[in-house]
């Protein structure tokens, strides 16, 4: 005989029970997580790189770096002097909780204030899958057009801060920032937006001071 | 493109319940997933069939119930389904909305023998 057995839970609620744990561990060792989500070529790695070069050792931070193969990305930010530590998913769209916990214990997170993870290339899953950081960045760079907020409305609705980057290159793509912006009013009212260029150095300074701010603020408060 | 995942979560959850109720098989599961979750049917349904296998789940029928975006604009309160790609209050045009319902990805119960 058939019985209905009443469940009703989360589908991913293991992963975000671990997300839970992986947080808690930041917030002891007092390290703020940053979540850094874009498309594959957004220029997350450079902008991080950079973000380094503006904060001028106002904030000690460490990365891990998510890709589905590889070690460009953790090679880059360890030739930058970042301590680093790279996770490769193979061929998991997304990083999740158990990925970033076996992560952030290879990383001494006594000497560091703020941890950014890069999560993979993709608009799409990441942002189903906690990992415990405190805050999610999404960075949407000029070539990949404007209209971006309309076809992943997902990726724009579940982040804390936005990134507009690659404006040096407005004169030489087709990109109406009234009508993205427009997008991204909808789908996140109010969101916290920077609009720069890692290659020039225009708006790193607003971001890197606001980013110091925010995490200082937290750090205090934790 | 993460129903892989999304898959193993279902077949765990599935099988923990069953394990607490000592059921012998499960029949199907049914589940709640919202429009604005990314997951494909056909996705699920194609994992699934390679991940249960072997297992007490195993020929288990997916019935999963699509639930329909709904929002509320903050200005006027008015509570809306968005028609197509517009997410604009319908009554006074504000752009200022909050998604309410579309967002689920639940198990909601499990028939088993």
């Amino acid at each position: 005989m058939t019985s209905r057995i009443e469940v009703t839970e989360k589908i991913l609620s293991s992963n975000d029970e671990l997300a839970l744990i992986n947080r808690k561990y930041l917030d002891d060792a007092n390290v703020f997580g940053v979540n850094i989500m874009a498309s594959p070529g957004a220029g997350k790695t450079t902008f991080i790189i950079k973000t380094l070069e503006s904060l001028g050792g106002r904030l000690k931070f460490g990365v891990i770096e998510g890709d589905l193969a590889s070690s460009i990305d953790s090679d880059k930010a360890k030739a930058a002097g970042i301590p680093a530590v790279q996770i490769n998913t193979g061929g998991e769209c997304h990083l999740d909780a158990v990925m970033l916990d076996g992560a952030i214990k290879s990383l001494d997170l006594s000497m560091l204030d703020l941890l950014i993870v890069e999560n993979v290339g993709n608009l799409v899953c990441p942002i189903n899958f906690k990992i415990g950081t405190h805050m999610n960045i999404l960075v949407a760079s000029i070539p990949e057009g404007d209209d971006k907020p309309y076809k992943y409305p997902g990726a724009y609705r579940g982040v804390e801060v936005l990134i507009i980057s690659k404006i040096d290159l407005l004169p030489y793509v087709p990109f109406n920032m009234e009508y993205f912006k427009k997008g991204v009013e909808v789908l996140n009212p109010g969101l916290i937006t920077f609009v720069l260029s890692a290659k020039t150095g225009e708006g790193m300074n607003l971001w890197a001071d606001w980013l110091v701010d925010k995490v200082n603020a937290w750090r205090e408060r934790n | 493109m993460h129903e892989l995942a999304v898959s193993e979560s279902i077949l765990k959850i599935a099988l923990e319940n069953a394990e607490k109720a000592h059921a012998s098989s499960i029949k199907s599961i049914n589940l709640e997933i919202g429009q604005l979750a990314s997951l494909v049917d056909e996705s699920i349904n194609f994992y699934w069939d390679i991940i249960s296998e072997g297992t007490i789940a195993q020929g288990a029928v997916l019935t999963i119930n699509r639930i329909s975006v709904e929002m509320r604009c903050f200005d006027c309160g008015k509570v809306f389904i968005p028609d197509g790609e517009s997410f604009e209050c319908p009554d006074c045009s504000s752009i200022r909305v909050q998604v309410i319902r579309g967002d689920e990805m639940r198990v909601e119960s499990i028939d088993v023998e």
